[in-house]
């Protein structure tokens, strides 16, 4: 049993800090468009909101290499987006590890999506006619009631997102290859070891350690919402 | 003055409404279930827009179709205290109380939190969550939220129709605190013709979506066609008295009302000359053909008979006047009968019982006593 309780190895090191950047990436820049999303979707009507929803839950049914030949496709260098960043910002995502989160980003954007709105949907609207009797205009209202009072929601569908993100395998793999520190993830890695003569042990390693860190997020997350739970309910 | 001239379909329900009325005092909504009070509050309060109409206080408009004016609640300046009180849950009372105050700006703070929480006695609540605030104490922190939001007009839609009688008991003298030291003008919606009779200056009686009635609490409740609306328990007559005298050596006092009536009552804690609001439930009125001798009951007006009115059950409302007063007896339809009664007849009220529902002016108690046996 010495090989399951030697230190990582560098390699093991670079995919496990590697997938853990793209996650936190990954779920902090789209959280902002997710509680927007959803507050859309749970609040609002507006011609054409069926297909909307239906593009915002796409990655949930499409199989994640379409997703990723299609970020190709938009991002590449002469993808329109691709190339629009390029020339403003001098940002290339295609091979890179920003890349991986975007691809990261856009499979865990349905789940996050969903549990936020769900957590809108629960939130007493009475509440909020309240604050705006009391001066908040509608923006305020949307900080100071909507969206603490959406916080068990907020945290479940990052957390969620998170999980994905760490499992993201396909979207990724086409999108941005398989360069070792740069995009090479946990599972990624996994991969590779499982396609050379002698990977089979260190490929449980990493399935292990992968195991390990989704079970502590969601420990983690547990221990949150508990205290979110306990500052709402008082 | 507060003007409402409105329009409102929501559904099956039609909603037209049209009054004017001071804007102070405390102006009570009155009206049973499904009459379109909270509808109009919520008018008000900015929280429901009218299909057409307007809306002003003090000559500002706050909606006003025709000019294209619709104020949104924030910038309205009205407090709302609703009847399931909507404190934030996720904000400690202190924070609660000061969410629409910290939106004002500092020169139009003139309610501060040290005099509100005195007012409404809690200051010992203000590091608590409201989850663990009784219903008593959720609605005192409600009224203390809306009033530091320093509010122009204040609505109070049935703040205590959640609560039990103790927990209202406790409630009331908060409100008329209100009424009698913050002088702000209210909004008063209830159902319950005891509160209202209790703390309203003016009324505006609904029913089914119309103004049924409006003007001084007195005038209204008085109304032969408005009996049925208040109810069978609570219907009879609203009278203003002056205090006459005091009999010191009987306990006793002698009010009069109207032309030239007047009634003996348990001494009440009020000066000679001041004014007081009474009220003479109809099932505390008998009647008698001729002046009863020999009988305990100190209060027995003359009376002319100006309407009979059929009522449910056994019974018949017969409508008189009293030296030009409005008076109300519940009597059976039997007895009205064997009696003859017929309009116009002259015939004697025994009064059993008055209640002296609110000392204006000064005093803030309320005392009900049974008179005379």
């Amino acid at each position: 049993m010495d090989w399951l309780l030697q230190q990582p190895t560098d390699a093991e090191w670079q995919a496990i800090t590697l997938s853990l950047r793209v996650a936190l990436v990954s779920v902090v820049t789209s959280l902002p468009l997710g509680v927007l999303v959803a507050w859309l979707l749970a609040r609002q009507s507006f011609p054409g909101k069926s297909l909307f929803e239906g593009v915002v839950h796409m990655p949930l049914v499409v199989p994640p290499v379409v997703v990723g030949y299609g970020l190709l496709l938009l991002f590449g260098r002469r993808g329109p987006a691709g190339a629009w960043l390029y020339d403003h910002f001098g940002i290339t995502l295609i091979f890179t590890w920003k890349g991986a989160a975007l691809a990261a980003a856009v499979m865990g954007f349905p789940l996050m999506v969903q549990a936020i709105r769900l957590s809108i949907e629960a939130v007493d609207r009475r509440l909020e006619a309240a604050a705006r009797t009391l001066g908040a205009g509608p923006l305020g209202v949307f900080f100071t009631v909507t969206v603490p009072l959406t916080l068990p929601g907020i945290l479940v569908g990052s957390v969620l997102a998170f999980a994905r993100s760490l499992g993201e395998f396909g979207a990724t793999i086409v999108f941005v290859g398989n360069i070792p520190g740069e995009t090479r993830t946990i599972p990624i890695a996994i991969y590779t070891l499982t396609q050379q003569p002698d990977g089979d042990l260190p490929a449980l390693r990493l399935s292990i350690i992968a195991l390990l860190l989704a079970l502590a997020a969601l420990i983690a997350s547990e221990a949150l919402a508990r205290r979110i739970h306990a500052r709402i309910r008082g | 003055m507060l003007e409402i001239s409105v329009e409102k379909r929501l559904g099956s329900f039609g909603f037209a409404a049209e009054a004017a009325l001071p804007a102070s005092g405390v102006l009570a909504l009155f009206g049973r279930s499904g009459a379109g009070k909270t509808t109009l509050v919520n008018m008000l309060a900015g929280l429901l827009s009218p299909d057409a109409g307007r809306i002003a206080i003090a000559g500002r408009a706050l909606f006003d179709s025709a000019a294209g004016i619709d104020l949104p609640p924030e910038r309205r300046r009205i407090g709302y205290v609703f009847q399931e009180g909507r404190l934030f849950p996720h904000l400690s009372v202190r924070t609660n109380l000061l969410y629409g105050h910290r939106r004002i700006p500092a020169e139009e703070r003139a309610i501060k939190l040290p005099e509100i929480v005195e007012l409404l006695g809690i200051g010992h609540l203000l590091g608590r969550r409201p989850a663990n605030l009784s219903g008593g104490e959720k609605q005192r922190v409600a009224i203390g939220r809306a009033l530091l939001s320093n509010p122009r007009l204040l609505l109070l839609d049935e703040p205590l129709a959640a609560l039990d009688a103790a927990r209202k008991a406790e409630i009331l003298p908060f409100i008329e605190r209100l009424r009698d030291e913050i002088g702000l003008p209210i909004v008063y919606v209830s159902h319950d013709p005891a509160e209202v009779l209790r703390l309203a200056d003016n009324i505006l009686l609904l029913d089914q979506g119309r103004v049924a009635a409006e003007g001084p609490v007195s005038e209204v409740f008085s109304r032969s066609e408005l009996q049925q609306l208040v109810g069978a328990e609570e219907a009879g007559a609203v009278l203003t008295a002056t205090v006459a005298d005091h009999d010191e050596a009987y306990g006793l006092s002698r009010l009069t009302f109207g032309e030239d009536g007047s009634l003996i009552v348990p001494r009440i804690g009020a000066a000679i000359g001041s004014t007081i609001r009474l009220r003479i439930r109809a099932r505390d009125v008998s009647l008698a053909r001729r002046k009863p001798v020999e009988i305990s009951v100190l209060n027995n007006l003359p009376a002319r008979i100006v309407a009979l009115h059929p009522a449910n059950g056994p019974y018949c409302d017969v409508e008189m006047l009293s030296a030009g007063a409005p008076l109300w007896a519940r009597i059976t339809a039997r007895s009205a009968e064997e009696l003859r009664l017929s309009v116009g007849e002259e015939i004697y009220a025994l009064v059993k019982a008055v209640s002296v529902d609110r000392l204006s002016l000064s005093t803030r108690a309320s005392v009900s006593f049974r008179s005379g046996d």
